[in-house]
């Protein structure tokens, strides 16, 4: 009686082709899944109860950005505008609009509009709108070409990495402090460097590492 | 037997909850209310009372600098001129678009008006313009009635009102 019997050689087969496999899809979800859009939601714009346009707000009408997040430049949350804010305008124009209907029953029945959050964060990150905006860190350096969105989408996978990109070289990210709400700038030969700016808005970056930076 | 099974739950849900790595914690975020909540949001302030840091008695008007023009030049441009224009002369974007027109700050009335007029209706509205109470605050208002009132007085201003050293930057 052989110790190996004639189908020997397909089981060997079989598990060496299985353990090849194995490596290859464990490989896969280590390096590849974590940064598909599926798992990050980037470039995905999420439904929200009325589709709002920046494209229609911010190019189109050239409302600044501060019109409706208003308090974007002193406090860490953005602000999401109140329906009092949507309705300053929207109380006189397209006052019959059908994808209007969500704001105005928000009005009539005094309970806010519930949107759906594009940007989340982990609970245990601190993050603060204002002392980025009062760095010369632009929307549009995190929140993508926010001015030509139709329907908002996640620009940035808001990974540590990502932050940290930024945190150990915010030069390359900087802009003049009148042009950090600008949907559309672009640097220009005439744009103070990078370097310049950093010493101009006292930024170190030995700081800026730090795990208490973000999380406390 | 009953004792078993609720030990293991109690364990399974603990080791269960510790697998999204605290991303979500029994913390207060904004626009976000405890689970089950059935709080009025948002918080409407109980009627005669202010906030924190909200003046006590209104402001009068500060001293006019640059810093205050240039603060108010700003903030009328945010606020005021998508109606109003960024000259002030009530043909701003959404005008444009068909919002009722606004009267020009130029007119022989508003040019006369007291300061305090401007503010108040920053702070309260009028006709279909609305409350910018929650979007200006106090200090801002002031600073916005000072842009309006050196725009004002730049529509008949001519050569001869701009100190001499100035003059080239006009060119």
């Amino acid at each position: 009686m052989a110790i190996f019997g004639p189908r020997a050689n397909l089981f060997m087969n079989v598990a060496l082709a299985g353990a090849g496999g194995s490596a290859i899809v464990l490989l896969l979800a280590i390096w590849v899944v974590p940064v598909m859009g599926y798992n990050t939601q980037q470039r995905f714009a999420p439904q929200q109860p009325i589709p709002f346009s920046h494209k229609h707000h911010v190019s189109g009408l050239g409302i600044d950005c501060r019109y409706c997040h208003t308090t974007v430049e002193t406090s860490a949350n953005a602000g999401m505008p109140s329906t009092a804010i949507c309705m300053t305008c929207h109380s006189q124009i397209w006052t019959n609009a059908a994808m209007l209907a969500p704001d105005r029953k928000s009005l009539a029945e005094n309970k806010p509009i519930h949107w759906t959050r594009v940007y989340g964060l982990p609970d245990y990150v601190f993050f603060d709108h204002s002392i980025h905006i009062a760095k010369g860190v632009g929307c549009t350096e995190c929140h993508g070409p926010i001015g030509d969105m139709a329907l908002t989408w996640k620009a940035q996978t808001l990974y540590m990495s990502w932050c940290l990109s930024c945190h150990r070289d915010p030069a390359p990210h900087l802009r003049p402090l009148d042009q950090v709400f600008n949907a559309h700038w672009h640097r220009t030969p005439s744009t103070p460097s990078g370097q310049t700016l950093m010493a101009e808005y006292h930024i170190h970056t030995r700081d800026l590492s730090d795990c208490g930076t973000c999380h406390r | 037997m009953n004792w078993m099974s609720r030990t293991l739950a109690i364990s399974l849900t603990a080791t269960l909850a510790a697998c999204d790595n605290m991303a979500n914690q029994p913390k207060l975020n904004p626009y976000e209310l405890p689970y089950g909540s059935q709080a009025q949001w948002p918080a409407t302030p109980p009627s005669h009372t202010i906030a924190r840091d909200e003046p006590l008695r209104p402001l009068g008007p500060p001293p006019v600098t640059v810093a205050l023009l240039e603060r108010g030049q700003q903030r009328f441009n945010i606020y005021c001129a998508p109606c109003h224009g960024r000259f002030g002369d009530g043909n701003g974007m959404i005008v444009q678009r068909g919002f009722p027109l606004p009267p020009s700050y130029y007119s022989d009335a508003l040019r006369n008006a007291p300061s305090q007029l401007f503010y108040d209706v920053i702070t309260h509205g009028y006709g279909v313009m609305f409350s910018y109470a929650d979007r200006v605050a106090p200090a801002d208002r002031w600073a916005i009635v000072a842009y309006i009132r050196a725009l004002q007085a730049s529509a008949d201003a001519t050569v001869a009102d701009v100190p001499p050293d100035k003059r080239s930057a006009l060119r």
